[in-house]
């Protein structure tokens, strides 16, 4: 039950499971609430935060019991009024940073979000300086009167 | 009796391919006798191997139980082609198809490298043989395959259930062939630092290696990715596992070689760059074995107790991976850089392609590992899941997918960006034009999709573009363009239908991510659900026995908008030899390409039966565009040119000793 994702853990690598991983459906009929608009809200928070107990799936993607507590906890803050905000942060303090599956940008997480920019930069940046250092290429100097002449003699 | 032979013969080519490793890498200087024993060396040890491995697969196949491993992981009700699978499908028998991939590609660089000079295919071939050392000894001292029961279990424990599936007979052999594939350029990249000297003709014999394992590992992770889909039961395709970033990491890196090689090999240019990449690939790869092995990443995995392994791996990681940069830093200065080049160029172009998959490498990388490396430094844990990867990942792909197009029509060393934009403007047209019909059909909706769809058509259209500037279609006579068309190099070809392939591919990623819909509802017998036009009644349940495991069978009889009824079965099964569940879903592919997909879940006392119905609107594009991208690294790796050695200058000497060996 634990992992979802376990079908690709063992794809990629192929190896023994000792734990017992099942398919996993989610959302069940009777958590989903009744005013469309409020659900759609519901998924889209559900996708963003980790189930504590699975490998690396939300608490949309997974079945076990308190991936679904935690899905009708949401739910229940939106009956409530929440706002979005309101429920992720709600979310946060009771089940700490790590229930967020998109990390919050501050200054443990910088090099996180910053990495992949970071390495482009740098790379673009030693790309201009090698261009700048390569001589320019020659400017094609154009014919002259008479080169053109001879070259559109040449032509017929 | 026979399973010890495989055991030697394993023991067997371990010792070989340590000499292999020593010969060669003492007395590569020293020419033919060396270079005769180390080529035999290569294929004896395949030969070995493919051995030890085919005891391997006569034990699962004949159910000898007397094998630890076959007890373990297989069952005699198993149908055939999965006694076969399971010989992969669990950690010391993947370890040994790895291995024998990996001396297969050796034994094919000493069979096909005739025209690689003899000094270079021995370093390349004893760096192999370094390499299939450490794996075979990885194999027999951490994770042997060939430990005996006595007295045999009268039955095995049989395959974990998720991987009872014809994928696992497909899958992971794909994938270890573009993995270890990458071991190749690995060794041409150290043989190149080894004997300091790199040139256009050491790209062409890299190159179709790279190609080569580059196909196989589209193909791996497409087949993996469709696998997932319709196996997990709820239609979910890419998770960014970190598993599955394991794979995609030296795919990413994978794509900017072969580019970077197509620099070096027509042009001098990029030397360091593609050596560096060469060591980079292989290096992910390994990576990845360390990742998934070492049970770091996924503590709920029966070999993370064991942390041996991991440690071993680990330690062949830094040899490996150490050794070739510490390799890299003492000899790239001393490569000459190649050709000059305008910014605005082929060259300048796939420089830029360059820089943005490495960046992307390196941020697929980075969200991989962060959360561990925090996690030891500072005690703080976060996740980093699919929606960090998602937009990370797309803020760099985005650029490079709108200068994809240009790269094909830019000339080598200097372009003429405003002659090409004009030759691209038909399909700059055409790709507006498609996007703005998809939202009047789709009905518009403000979001990003937009961007998508042109990115996806921009790509394809360009890259049909080409083919169309290229055959002169519309500017010589039809006949004579078509002409043309057909006898345009492969290489053109190969380029055009890969990025094709790559537009369609981004196509359906957009598609399902903006139009994916579902209805998730409870069903009693004879009810019906709706979902995007499409009608769902539930008109059967049934108990239904299986080989080796029991089916609940449940059938649906789906109406589209006109009216016509097709029938979908979705299962539940339950494996007798584990007692666990995996779930069949009923798929229905509408057009060729929409899916419409169907799993069951549980059914309460009344019989009211929990349905699950999504609709993927054109998924199947994002499989196909992978197919294209496959296609076209085959139509390369066919081309002649790759065959051919590279040019040589012909030596009175050369000609004198082929005369003398005829």
């Amino acid at each position: 039950m634990k992992i979802l994702h376990s079908i690709f853990l063992i794809i990629v690598l192929a190896f023994s499971f000792a734990s017992v991983s099942s398919m996993s459906l989610a959302v069940e009929p009777d958590e989903v609430l009744a005013d469309p608009v409020l659900e759609k809200r519901a998924r889209a928070i559900s996708a963003n935060l980790r189930c504590l107990v699975c490998q690396n799936q939300s608490i949309d993607d997974s079945n076990a019991p308190l991936a679904a507590d935690l899905r009708v906890l949401v739910r229940e803050r939106l009956v409530a009024g929440d706002s979005d905000v309101e429920v992720v942060e709600y979310t946060v303090a009771r089940y700490g940073e790590y229930v967020l599956l998109k990390p919050v940008f501050k200054l443990h997480t910088i090099l996180l979000w910053a990495g992949g920019p970071l390495i482009l930069f740098i790379g673009l940046f030693f790309v201009f300086r090698i261009a700048k250092k390569q001589p320019a290429a020659k400017p094609v100097s154009k014919l002259s009167k008479q080169e053109q002449a001879v070259l559109d003699s040449l032509k017929e | 009796m026979y399973i010890e032979i495989g055991h030697f013969a394993l023991i067997l080519a371990f010792g070989i391919s340590i000499a292999q490793a020593v010969l060669g890498l003492t007395f590569w200087r020293s020419g033919g006798h060396i270079a005769g024993y180390v080529k035999q060396a290569a294929i004896l040890q395949f030969v070995l191997v493919a051995i030890s491995f085919g005891v391997l697969i006569i034990a699962f196949t004949t159910s000898d139980f007397s094998l630890s491993l076959a007890a373990q992981h297989s069952h005699s009700l198993q149908p055939m082609i999965y006694k076969i699978s399971s010989v992969w499908g669990n950690h010391e028998g993947s370890i040994l198809l790895w291995v024998l991939i990996l001396v297969l590609f050796g034994a094919a660089v000493a069979v096909f490298g005739r025209n690689i000079p003899n000094d270079l295919r021995t370093l390349v071939l004893s760096v192999q043989g370094v390499l299939s050392a450490s794996f075979i000894g990885f194999s027999i001292f951490t994770s042997n395959a060939f430990t005996r029961l006595d007295p045999a279990p009268f039955e095995g424990r049989d395959l974990n259930p998720i991987l009872q599936d014809v994928g696992l007979a497909i899958h992971p052999p794909l994938l270890y062939i573009g993995y270890v594939g990458f071991s190749v350029c690995f060794s041409f990249a150290i043989a190149a630092l080894i004997s300091g000297r790199i040139d256009a003709a050491w790209a062409r014999w890299v190159r179709p290696w790279t190609v080569a394992s580059w196909t196989f590992l589209t193909l791996g992770i497409a087949m993996g990715s469709y696998w997932a889909y319709y196996e997990l039961g709820w239609g979910g395709w890419w998770f960014w596992d970190p598993v599955e970033n394991a794979s995609f990491m030296p795919w990413l890196a994978g794509t900017a070689l072969m580019h970077s090689a197509i620099v070096m090999e027509k042009r001098s240019a990029l030397k360091i760059w593609t050596i560096f990449l060469a060591i980079m690939t292989f290096s992910l790869s390994l990576l990845g074995a360390f990742l998934v092995r070492s049970g770091i990443l996924t503590s709920v995995h029966a070999f993370a107790s064991d942390p041996e392994r991991g440690l071993v791996l680990l330690a062949l990681l830094g040899v490996f991976i150490g050794g070739a940069f510490i390799l890299f830093a003492m000899r790239a200065s001393s490569l000459r850089a190649g050709g000059l080049f305008a910014p605005i160029s082929r060259e300048g172009a796939l420089v830029l392609n360059n820089l943005f998959l490495a960046s992307a490498t390196a941020a697929v990388l980075i969200g991989t590992l962060y959360p561990l490396v925090l996690d030891a430094l500072t005690g703080a844990r976060i996740s980093v899941g699919a929606p960090f990867f998602d937009l990370t990942f797309s803020i760099l792909m985005i650029p490079l997918l709108i200068i994809l197009p240009f790269g094909p029509f830019l000339s080598w060393k200097r372009a003429d960006l405003i002659a090409i934009t004009q030759r691209l403007a038909g399909a700059a047209a055409l790709t507006i034009l498609a996007t703005i019909v998809v939202f009047i059909l789709r009905g518009a909706t403000i979001s990003l999709a937009p961007i998508g769809f042109l990115l996806g058509f921009w790509v394809s259209f360009g890259a049909i573009a080409d083919l169309v500037y290229r055959a002169k279609i519309g500017r010589s006579p039809f006949i004579k363009s078509i002409r043309k068309l057909f006898s345009l190099p492969k290489s053109i070809w190969a380029t055009a239908l890969a990025h094709f392939g790559m537009g369609i591919c981004v196509l359906g990623i957009v598609s399902v991510s903006v139009g994916e819909s579902e209805n998730i509802t409870t069903l009693k017998l004879g009810q019906s659900a709706e979902l995007a036009g499409y009608s769902i009644e539930f008109v059967k349940a049934e108990e239904l026995p299986g080989p080796n495991y029991k089916i609940a069978h449940f059938e649906f009889v789906v109406s589209d908008k006109k009216g016509n009824e097709r029938l979908a079965v979705s299962e539940k099964r339950i494996y007798v030899a584990s007692s666990m569940p995996t779930t069949e879903a009923g798929i229905l592919t509408y057009g060729g390409l929409s899916q419409l997909y169907i799993a069951v879940g549980d059914a309460d006392k009344d019989g009211n039966q929990v349905v699950r119905i999504w609709h993927k609107p054109y998924i199947l594009l994002i499989w196909y565009g992978t197919i294209f991208m496959a296609l076209a690294g085959f139509l390369s790796l066919s081309d002649r040119k790759l065959r051919i050695g590279a040019p040589k200058k012909a030596k009175t000497k050369n000609i004198l000793k082929s005369k003398g060996a005829t």
